[in-house]
């Protein structure tokens, strides 16, 4: 048997719904994600990526249909989502810092707040996670001391601290200047050969090929496509998806 | 101008002084108004925020001075004439408080809704996805953020309340224009009593702006100090 049947689902998505109004955003998605698995959604603005990804952690309350988390139904009335959200960081296009704390206090918030380590534990994970994305020298340093790059490398970090075994990206370079985006993507790729379980909403077509396990493309609410990069990029059916492809590479 | 000033001047130094009292106390319950009101208009919850809606409009539309012959006529001799509970009797402070207290609370309560719709979602929706419950995250994020954005406004709506305070005059609680117009009644020199008065609320009120430039130059300056 292949060994790959072993690993555990870590997010599970069955016949997802998501409507605005009338506006059917996600048509009946099903979707697994496994254990240290990078999946990377690409498609065309307007899609729903957004929509999907901010499903996965409850940002946007679904229409219908279920979700998994480490077997975990969250969908479920009786759970409590502040506790699932712990497992699950999520890194957004506009950083999203806090503007009114330094780096540090970024760091801190969740874990001290939420009782999970004391401060001084909290302290050092910080601290450590700083230096895992590379800026330890800018621990008190407040948001708009620092520039994209470095914003988004101190979210990442913000996550991390929180220790996650799922990370949501939602397009974290499209804010980027393009010689800041280098940084960040590195940062991604080393979070990925962790082990990390990740998935990816990005317009890097170079980033998902390189490092992703699982390319989805998402037009019109749905997954039309989905396989390997290789395959993806290289192969791809849909004519949609083709056309996608012309325009972006 | 000197007789009135040495006559009357501590008479009229002490009404300001209860004008003073009396704003003190109408914009203490009017922050607690406007701060429970002003974050009810931006919850989840319809029922909450109807009842901000309807409450801001409900006495931003009415005059203050029927408001405040409301709170302290009307409101004591429906509940001891009509319905025959008897017993309240409000005296004009607490009456002036209460009015002074609604009254500025409405326009707080629009100035803190406009603070918190000011910052943007990115924040609550960052906090959120870290396992933060709402009102954490409203507490430690959103809030020290929307009321940097809201000091200026909150100043200012405390010279409008300073200045309110002499509507008061009308049911007949001894702050500044009320004791002013004794003052006239005895002396017949109303020019020069107004204009005293006047003077005095503008010293008062040129103080707080003051105040108001030195924490604003402050907040840009040193938003950590915050
Ligand atoms: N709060 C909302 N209310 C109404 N419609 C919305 C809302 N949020 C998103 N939409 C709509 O849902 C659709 C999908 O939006 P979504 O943000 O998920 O797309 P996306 O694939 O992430 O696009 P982009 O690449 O531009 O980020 C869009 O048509 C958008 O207008
Ligand atoms: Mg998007």
């Amino acid at each position: 048997m292949d060994g790959e049947a072993y690993k555990k689902v870590k997010i599970s998505v069955q016949h997802l719904k998501k409507n605005y109004g009338p506006l059917e955003v996600i048509r009946d998605v099903s979707v697994d994600v496994l254990e240290g698995e990078v999946v990377c959604i690409i498609g065309p603005s307007g899609s729903g990526k957004s929509t999907f990804l901010r499903c996965l952690n409850q940002l946007e309350e679904r229409t219908s249909g279920t979700i998994w988390i480490n077997g975990q139904n969250i969908t479920s009335h009786t759970v409590n989502i502040n506790m699932v959200r712990r497992e699950i960081g999520m890194v957004f296009q506009h950083f999203n810092l806090f503007n009114n704390m330094n780096v540090l206090r970024n760091l801190m918030l969740a874990p001290v707040d939420l009782k999970i380590a004391t401060k001084d534990d909290a302290r050092q994970t910080a601290l450590r996670m700083l230096e895992r994305v590379g800026l330890s020298d800018k621990a008190d340093a407040y948001p708009d001391q620092l520039s994209g790059g470095q914003k988004q490398r101190v979210a990442i970090a913000r996550a991390l601290c929180m220790k996650p075994q799922i990370m949501l990206f939602d397009e974290p370079t499209s804010a980027l200047d393009p010689e800041m985006v280098g940084e960040v993507l590195q940062v991604m790729r080393e979070l990925a050969a962790d082990g990390m379980t990740m998935v990816v909403v990005t317009h890097e077509m170079r980033f998902a090929h390189e490092v992703a396990d699982r390319v989805l493309f998402m037009d019109d609410g749905q997954f039309l496509e989905e396989g390997d990069p290789e395959t993806i990029f290289g192969n791809p059916q849909n004519p949609r998806l083709q056309d996608f492809l012309k325009k972006v590479l | 101008m000197g007789k009135i000033l040495s006559v009357y001047g501590p008479l009229l130094l002490t009404a300001m002084g209860q004008t003073l009292l009396l704003a003190l106390y109408g914009l203490f319950f009017a922050c607690i108004i406007g701060m429970i009101v002003g974050i009810m208009s931006v919850l989840k919850n319809r029922a909450c925020r109807i009842f901000a809606l309807i409450f801001v409009n409900l006495i931003r539309g009415v005059p203050m001075i029927v408001l405040a012959y409301f709170i302290y006529f009307g409101i004591p001799y429906f509940w001891n004439t009509v319905l025959q509970i008897g017993g309240l009797t409000l005296s004009a402070l607490q009456a002036g408080t209460i009015c002074l207290a609604l009254n500025c609370g409405a326009y707080m309560a629009e100035i803190i809704r406009a603070g918190i719709e000011a910052v943007d979602v990115g924040q609550m929706e960052a906090a959120r996805s870290l396992g933060l419950p709402y009102w954490r995250s409203m507490h430690r994020v959103v809030l020290p953020q929307a009321i940097r954005t809201m000091i200026p406004s909150i100043i200012n709506q405390f010279i409008i309340t300073l200045k309110d305070t002499s509507i008061l005059s009308v049911i007949g609680f001894p702050e500044l224009v009320n004791t002013a117009k004794n003052v006239v009644s005895k002396t017949f020199m109303s020019f020069q009593t107004w204009a005293i008065v006047a003077f005095m609320y503008l010293v008062v009120i040129l103080i707080l702006q003051q105040a108001a430039k030195l924490i604003e130059r402050r907040l840009k300056r040193g938003r950590r100090s915050l």
